[in-house]
């Protein structure tokens, strides 16, 4: 009964466009934000903080950037955590050379060193679709990973091919703390989520939309395939790249190229597949869902009395989990859980009266 | 609907095909063929199926690229040209098969019809209010207008791949009309429609014409329709030219009747 | 200089016959894309899910070849279920739809293989050392091992009887009936999903012998599902429709990644290692700009 739009009159094309239209959604947003923000870092201990939300909102950000690529764009690409890994070392080298610049701008230069590389293996786009496409960027996946094992300026010659985060300072204040890292990791993927969405709205999102619905109509009516499906490779993996660079200064502090394989990306993938393809809703949900599900595991193991399941155990049965739900997901629900939302957001604005 | 009557005046050329051929692999689709297009009238290209028809509109805006033979449009002689960029010309389209984007809303897909016409940049667009604003609701009034032209004012929310067949084949010629085009090729606009349907299509494609000045080739199969809108009509038979003229003549060319038109009974 | 060439000669000679291995799962692959347009990336999976399945049935002190025979059973069973259960519900669904479904079900089987019969790593023996060939050696004085020219054999022959079954069958005509229309096969009368569930089967048996073959090489281990890995490459290069493109194309993938291991990796002093994890599909993205639909796959003219 709560959920209510009568009495809510748009008069005009800005209030019509808005991202939230009906008043109940920006309060519950507003609700949420002020959650976020000030009551999570006051209740939420070390562990929550460090281990699961702080990774939770950076794999919020990958799925994000795949999400603009494929859901989006239409162009699947397997090469999530190469992008990554170029953002982490990206930053890293650039916080290392140039220790002048300010660590929000690393981050960012950092995305924007991601989204050249995913430019140039976004190249291929313009001759192959599908699964070739898939398969071209799973060559980025592995070539990537193998430049940053392989190629010792990376890493700074460091011996063991492992790079370590410096400490951090964001406008003169030290980020050290697990409630400061997770808050700052939590402004980035806030301020860069409001942008995927605005930009999902606006020109650039509606020429992706067409060139993954129909290429040839989009390019009749005038939208250049190889600039617009590249904008995609570029910005997805700006994305990516960001959110490279925080999973190792805010969440791991140190990483190597591993951390950033063929299963991160398949794990990015996957979120966006449970979560909704084409919704940035979609990403956060999937990357909950992903990033939650093991540990909700563990506890029912621990609950009916196995005590704590042995790791490997734990790691087959999370891949049962998630294929079996992989395939569930896209023979009943191809647009995951924000169309589940969607729908239980409708049939609540009728509610109770659905006539 | 406006009633307009006034006697509309046809201008010169503005979009010449000279010799036009193409194959693909060994099969020809187009044998020289030359057709000339003149400012604000109605081309109806007719023939039978597998003539052509298809083939030349995706010569004309450059989906195709004929092996031989030029496209001069506005004085402007080219060989190959992107799709793309014959729409920032000035050409709009429609599809036999309807091609809309079936993801996107109706109000969506017809402000993809903007796109060649908007100008700021990804990053006004992360950020979106102010000047991106101020633009997508420039366009979004464009946008309106045409949605009220064609009477889709309630569907607008909806996604395309909802709506009845004649409806999307309505939002399909609204996407192209959002592009203020100066050339509409339309391919069997009114293909699988019933007679009602094809009443308010005939109808729109009259207004756009005489409202806009917009000149419109199109290609339909409908007799009725071809003889009832269209100022000049040209037969394809088998990738070759057969007749070229106003409407009365080519119904009583013997060559039409015989490759196409047949005998009235 | 008669070493360094003889050298490159079992470079290359080793190469090839580990190729045919990479064609082996390859062919795997195009057997169901030419069936039923499906990419799929479980293909690995089933390969190590296969050599698991068999090293499991053997260790419960079942025999050699009855143990081969469940395994055969076993796998076959799989396949339909995989047709019935995940494929047929996304019939007329977009081709990506359908290999990200793949991709769910190859993490499905590694954990059910896993989970099944263990994560440790098995030996399997087939008899064969994998040992330089003493009569090459002598003959020759060529270095090849005795276990890739057996494994290259077993391959060749597999390919050898399904091509015969395909092209010279009854089973085979319906095959290439549906591979090029669906509904046109449907229409004559070809019992479509009979013949899914054929192709099925015998992408299992390919599973089979080629898990059977790695898993004798590297272990039965999880790495054996990225031997699929090494077989997207060749598909790229050989086209997926093209059982002959697969065989070619593994040929090809198999010498010159361990060229351009030997090669390279010594042009750079030894500091550059690991050449052969990304150099098939560099190889495979630059051949793909030249003739994206592969060496012998069919060019496709789009309508509009």
């Amino acid at each position: 009964m709560l959920y209510r739009e009568s009495g809510q009159f748009k008069t005009s094309y800005p209030a019509d466009q808005a991202i939230f239209p009906i008043r109940q959604d920006r309060i519950a947003l507003s609700l949420l934000l002020i959650a976020a923000f000030i009551v999570v870092p006051l209740v939420a201990d070390e562990y929550w903080l460090g281990s699961i939300l702080t990774p939770l909102l950076v794999l919020s950000l990958a799925a994000i950037g795949l999400n603009i690529l494929t859901g989006y764009a239409g162009q699947l690409s397997l090469g999530t955590a190469g992008f990554m890994a170029v953002g982490a070392f990206a930053a890293y080298n650039l916080n290392l050379r140039l220790p002048e610049l300010p660590l929000i701008v690393d981050f960012l230069l950092a995305g924007v060193c991601a989204a050249a590389v995913g430019m140039v293996f976004g190249l291929p786009s313009l001759r192959i679709k599908g699964f070739y496409l898939a398969v071209a960027t799973l060559a980025a996946q592995f070539f990537i990973e193998w430049v940053f094992t392989h190629v010792g300026w990376f890493t700074n010659y460091s011996s063991s091919g492992v790079i370590s985060a410096p400490p951090m300072t964001v406008f003169g204040l030290s980020v050290d703390t697990a409630v400061e890292k997770y808050l700052l990791t939590l402004v980035m993927v806030a301020v860069l989520a409001l942008a995927a969405k605005n930009m999902v709205r606006s020109r650039i999102g509606r020429s992706w939309m067409a060139v993954r619905d129909r290429d040839v109509s989009a390019e009749v009516i005038g939208i250049p395939l190889l600039k617009t499906k590249l904008s995609a490779f570029g910005i997805s993996s700006f994305y990516c790249g960001v959110a490279g660079a925080l999973w190792t200064y805010c969440y791991l502090g140190t990483v190597e190229p591993a951390a950033f394989d063929l299963a991160r990306s398949f794990q990015v993938l996957f979120m966006i597949i449970i979560g909704g393809v084409g919704s940035i809703l979609g990403s956060f949900l999937g990357a909950g869902f992903i990033v939650l599900l093991p540990i909700l595991l563990n506890n029912i193991a621990a609950m009916i009395g196995h005590g704590t399941l042995q790791a490997d155990t734990m790691a087959n049965l999370e891949h049962i989990i998630f294929g079996g739900l992989i395939i569930f997901f896209l023979i009943v629900e191809p647009h995951g859980l924000a169309r589940l939302w969607q729908i239980a957001k409708e049939k609540l604005r009728l509610w109770p009266f659905p006539y | 609907m406006s009633g307009s009557s006034h006697s509309k005046v046809i201008g010169d050329v503005i979009l010449k095909c000279d010799n036009i051929s193409l194959s693909f692999g060994g099969v020809r689709a187009l044998t020289n063929i030359s057709i000339d297009v003149r400012e604000h009238e109605v081309l109806a290209i007719i023939g039978p199926n597998g003539a052509g028809k298809s083939s030349m509109l995706n010569v004309i805006n450059g989906v195709y690229h004929p092996q031989q033979g030029t496209v001069t449009y506005r004085g402007e002689t080219r060989r190959a040209m992107k799709p793309h960029e014959t729409a920032q010309h000035g050409i709009a389209r429609t599809f036999q098969n309807i091609a809309l984007f079936k993801g996107m809303s109706v109000l969506d897909n017809i402000m993809t019809g903007r796109y060649t016409k908007m100008k700021r940049n990804f990053l006004w667009q992360a950020l979106y209010v102010g000047p991106n604003l101020k633009e997508e609701i420039e366009h979004r009034e464009v946008c309106e207008r045409v949605i009220d032209f064609l009477q889709i004012e309630n569907i607008r929310k909806t996604p395309v791949g909802r709506l009845p067949y004649g409806l999307q084949k309505r939002v399909e010629l609204g996407r192209a009309l959002a592009a203020e085009p100066q050339l509409l090729l339309l391919d069997e606009p009114m293909a699988g429609m019933n007679v009602e349907e094809k009443e308010d299509m005939c109808r729109f494609i009259l207004d756009v014409n005489d409202e806009f000045g917009t000149t419109i080739v199109l290609i339909e199969h409908d007799m009725g329709v071809v003889m009832a809108i269209s100022d000049r009509v040209a037969v394809l038979d088998y990738g070759k030219k057969i007749a070229d003229g106003p409407p009365e003549e080519v119904r009583a060319n013997k060559d039409v009747i015989d490759a196409y038109l047949g005998v009235a009974h | 200089m008669a070493s360094d060439l003889n050298f490159f000669f079992e470079v290359l000679i080793g190469g090839l016959l580990s190729g045919v291995m990479y064609s082996l799962v390859a062919l795997g692959f195009v057997l169901i894309y030419k069936a039923s347009g499906v990419f799929n990336f479980a293909q690995g999976s089933m390969v190590l899910f296969a050599a698991l399945t068999f090293v499991g049935i053997m260790e419960m002190g079942v025999p050699f070849w009855p143990a081969l025979l469940l395994a055969l059973i076993v796998m076959m069973l799989l396949a339909v279920g995989i047709e019935r259960v995940v494929l047929r519900p996304l019939v007329n669904q977009p081709q990506i739809s359908l290999f990200m479904a793949t991709i769910g079900l190859s993490y499905l089987l590694e954990g059910l293989g896993q989970g099944l019969w263990g994560t440790e790593v098995r030996a399997l023996d087939l008899g064969i050392e994998d040992l330089p060939n003493e009569w090459i050696q002598e003959n020759l004085s060529l270095q090849i091992s005795t276990f890739d020219i057996f494994s290259a054999a077993s391959a060749a022959a597999l390919v050898g009887l399904l091509a015969l079954f395909f092209n010279k069958t009854k089973v085979g005509l319906a095959l290439r009936a549906v591979a090029d229309d669906h509904q046109a096969a449907l229409a004559v009368g070809i019992p479509l999903q009979h013949v899914w569930a054929i192709v099925w089967a015998a992408a299992g048996l390919v599973a089979l012998v080629a898990g059977m073959l790695w898993g004798s090489r590297l272990g039965v281990q999880f790495s054996l599902s990225l031997v699929a890995l090494k077989a997207l490459p060749v598909l790229i290069l050989g086209g997926f429709t093209s059982v002959a493109g697969a065989i070619v194309g593994g040929l090809i993938i198999g010498a010159s990644e361990k060229l351009a291991e030997v090669y390279i990796g010594t042009f750079t002093g030894g500091a550059i290692a690991a050449v052969e994890n990304w150099f098939p599909y560099m190889l495979a993205l630059l051949f793909l700009l030249v003739r994206p639909q592969g060496l012998f796959g069919e060019k496709i003219i789009e309508r509009v």
